[in-house]
């Protein structure tokens, strides 16, 4: 155990407790629950990074930001996609400035060695750090984002398990980088395909799923300005209804949102059927949801 | 925070022994516990203090639990190891009962449906678990010894309270309200409900674990994970556990197909985009470019037997098959029993399944002579009337237990599939142990397909996609 308890390098911890977690989340503006807590205290304590996975808008993202906020750290994100390589995640050798170098070599013609040479083109004036070793080599707390991890193809992720594990980046021509403090690192993702087993293994994992009504009332009265709790209370119970439907996207905590300074905009005070069904494109995206949602919303309780 | 017990001193004391227990009926429910992931749990348990349950649960699941999944197991797991253990971890047991006031103790059924009413019209969450554990003592009647399951228990206490007239007076109620009111209120009034019945359920459990032991209890309780439910035998509730995964499932596989598609792409080397991407290496082709090729999708044929036996796996092959119809050119779909009717129209026009399998019994004409199954006529029904529509670039997929009750087996029609069409699957619902015994065919048929599959739950069915080409 002794060996497992050094995982986060003896570095002080940044939270006292979950609660406490909770508590200056709720500074940065940021509404978690007891899950959330936990998790994010933990990956502080274990110094391991936190697997992120729910439907789109649920604040997976926000999350990130947020603790970064809290933590005074800075944060650094990699946006994932379909052929992300080596060379936007990790860090890239800065080809022209190389050619450019040996070019003026050859003008200036000075007698310098191949080896002066070499040893001088793949030093750091010429290395382009990408986020992950960014990350890495950042003096001061850091925060790291890894967004939507499902996008990159699963040979792909095998470059991220280094870091994640040993927060250290291999660069053969400068040799190991490893990192003054562990930072926290986020990975997020939409489900749109099964993670592999060896980044599973790694991460904590959470899983954010819509609020709660009470939740979600708090966020709608803490980010809509002027809403009266009264239409706070109507909108999210209304959301939870339409979630409850089968849909092809329920209406996510941002959308929520939108719905609701819509409202207000319009100056409704107290939401009706009528009122509901003309602005459900603001909530649902998809033409056969607003049907199906505006076809219950007619109905009578049965 | 300076009373916290020290998870040193308790994993020390025994609480090992009950961590490998849990880990072990984690990895029996089939959620995969690795040895470092129970490593971690055991770390976890280091740093978060033992007395916020809540923190616990969630800190335990995250190093635990890396799939929605596997939540509700791992929750109704815990659930069962730290009660009993409530001395040692958390105040589990102790929280439950909430003092239903001097009243609590003598009350007729009906006014305890009464007070169920009351707290169900509220929402109120506390009086919900209170009224759970005294409905429980009053109604359960369970006796240490009595070799009954805990849902005999749930059962007798629902029925006791009534639940079904209480929703009904709670939905009227509703109906009262009208409006948009009425239809949130209806809405919260099932969910509510709901939650007392896990609540009943849940301290049923506790109560079972004080008297037998957690082993036993979580031996009861093991359930098959949603993917892995037998199509054959479908309970109504793991129907509904089962609906819920099929969207998800679905779009997971549209993307692993439209990536599967696109990364084949790659056609011959594009010269003129090499070259122009030579420029910025000083001439040096260092990035070469290739061309894509344009790969068409393939048009799908899906055939389900709907007669009885097979008609619930008929159901989520279809709801799969349509949530990814965007993968494929065109998809169409037939019916059979012992006639066969195509029902693209009807599938397409529908807004969810359960509509979609009404309009198919009501209106598709399946039924030729006796209305048990015949592949053998509705296959060759099928390749006189439409073969003439299958092509090189068409996929056929057959759904059904090849048991043909006797009749011609007609083995040249699946031959004459074969032929005319680039693939014939056959996705078959029972196990493998019982193909070719009774009136089963499907030796004969598989013969002639590109292959037969086994898919008795969504697992399989997943698997079956994954590798289509």
């Amino acid at each position: 155990m002794t060996a497992l308890s050094n995982a986060s390098g003896g570095q002080a911890p940044r939270f006292d407790s979950p609660r406490a977690v909770a508590g200056s989340l709720r500074g940065a503006g940021y509404l978690a629950d007891d899950g959330m807590a936990a998790v994010v205290f933990l990956a502080d304590r274990l110094g391991k990074p936190v697997l992120v996975e729910g439907p789109a808008g649920t604040g997976k993202t926000q999350l990130a930001k947020s603790v970064a906020e809290m933590t005074g750290s800075r944060l650094i994100r990699l946006q994932c996609y379909e052929g992300l390589d080596e060379a936007k995640a990790l860090y890239e050798w800065n080809y022209k400035k190389q050619l450019l170098r040996i070019q003026a070599e050859q003008v200036t013609a000075e007698g310098e060695t191949w080896e002066q040479l070499e040893q001088d083109i793949f030093s750091e004036p010429f290395l382009m750090p990408r986020p992950l070793l960014e990350a890495i080599r950042a003096p001061g707390p850091v925060v790291l984002l890894i967004d939507e991890v499902d996008r990159v193809e699963v040979e792909t992720e095998a470059l991220l398990l280094e870091v994640l594990s040993d927060y250290q980046v291999s660069v053969p021509e400068l040799g190991t980088v490893r990192a003054t403090q562990i930072p926290l690192v986020f990975l997020t993702s939409n489900n749109t395909r099964e993670l592999s087993e060896a980044l599973k293994r790694r991460c904590l994992f959470l899983h954010l799923d819509y609020p709660g009504t009470e939740r979600e009332r708090e966020i709608v009265l803490a980010k809509v300005e002027g809403i009266k709790p009264a239409l706070a209370d109507q909108v999210v119970r209304t959301v939870a209804l339409v979630r409850s439907l089968e849909l092809k996207k329920p209406p996510s905590v941002s959308e929520t949102l939108d719905w609701a300074r819509t409202l207000v905009l319009l100056g409704v005070s107290h939401l009706d059927a009528e009122v509901a069904k003309s602005t459900l494109q603001v909530l649902l995206k998809h033409q056969s949801d607003i049907q199906r949602a505006s076809k219950e919303l007619s109905t009578s309780v049965g | 925070m300076s009373d916290v017990s020290s998870a040193e001193e308790v994993i020390g004391g025994g609480l090992f022994g009950v961590f490998a227990d849990f880990f072990s009926e984690l990895r029996n429910a089939g959620v995969p516990v690795s040895t470092t992931e129970a490593l971690d749990a055991m770390e976890a348990l280091r740093h978060i203090p033992l007395e916020d349950r809540e923190a616990l649960k969630h800190g335990l699941a995250a190093a635990l639990v890396k799939q929605e999944g596997h939540w509700r197991a791992f929750e109704a797991l815990f659930e069962v190891y730290f009660s009993v253990h409530a001395g040692l971890v958390g105040a589990a047991g102790e929280e439950g009962p909430v003092n239903l006031g001097p009243q609590g103790e003598g009350l007729t059924p009906s006014e305890l449906a009464e007070l169920a009413y009351k707290a169900l019209m509220e929402g109120d969450a506390e009086a919900l678990a209170g009224l759970a554990h005294a409905a429980v003592s009053r109604f359960a009647g369970m006796e240490p010894g009595r070799p009954v399951g805990g849902s005999y228990y749930v059962f007798k206490t629902l029925r006791q309270l009534q639940a079904d007239a209480l929703l009904d007076r709670l939905l009227s109620a509703a109906q009262e309200t009208g409006g948009l009111e009425g239809l949130v209120l209806a809405e919260e009034y099932r969910r509510r409900l709901e939650r007392l019945k896990e609540e009943i359920s849940a301290e049923v459990n506790r109560r079972l674990v004080a008297e037998r032991g957690p082993e036993e209890v979580a031996r009861a309780m093991r359930r098959p994970l949603p993917e892995d439910v037998d199509f054959m035998h479908l309970a109504r509730d793991e129907l509904a556990a089962l609906q819920r995964t099929v969207e998800p499932l679905a779009r997971r596989l549209a993307v692993h197909m439209a990536r599967k598609r696109r990364r084949r792409n790659e056609g011959r080397l594009d010269f003129r985009a090499t070259m122009r991407r030579s420029l910025s290496s000083g001439g040096a082709p260092a990035d070469p470019r290739f061309k894509a090729r344009q790969r068409s999708k393939p048009e799908l044929w899906v055939l389900a037997d709907i007669s009885g036996s097979v008609a619930a796996f008929a159901r989520f092959t279809l709801q799969l098959v349509y949530a990814l119809s965007s993968q494929f050119a065109r998809t169409r779909s037939w019916a059979f029993i012992d006639g066969i009717d195509e029902v693209t129209d009807l599938l397409r026009g529908a807004d969810d399944m359960a509509q979609a399998v009404r309009s198919i019994n009501n209106q598709a004409e399946v039924i030729w002579n006796e209305g048990h199954s015949d592949y053998g006529h509705a296959l060759s029904e099928l390749v006189e009337r439409w073969g003439r529509e299958l092509t090189s670039r068409t996929t056929v997929i057959i759904l059904g237990d090849a048991r043909n009750n006797y009749h011609a087996a007609h083995t040249w029609a699946v031959a004459e599939l074969a032929r005319r069409s680039r693939q014939v699957w056959w996705l078959n619902p029972e196990p493998q142990a019982y193909w070719d015994t009774g009136d089963s065919l499907l030796a004969q048929y598989g013969a002639h397909c590109t292959g037969v599959h086994e898919c008795r739950n969504l697992r399989q069915l997943r698997l079956f996609v994954e590798q289509l080409p």
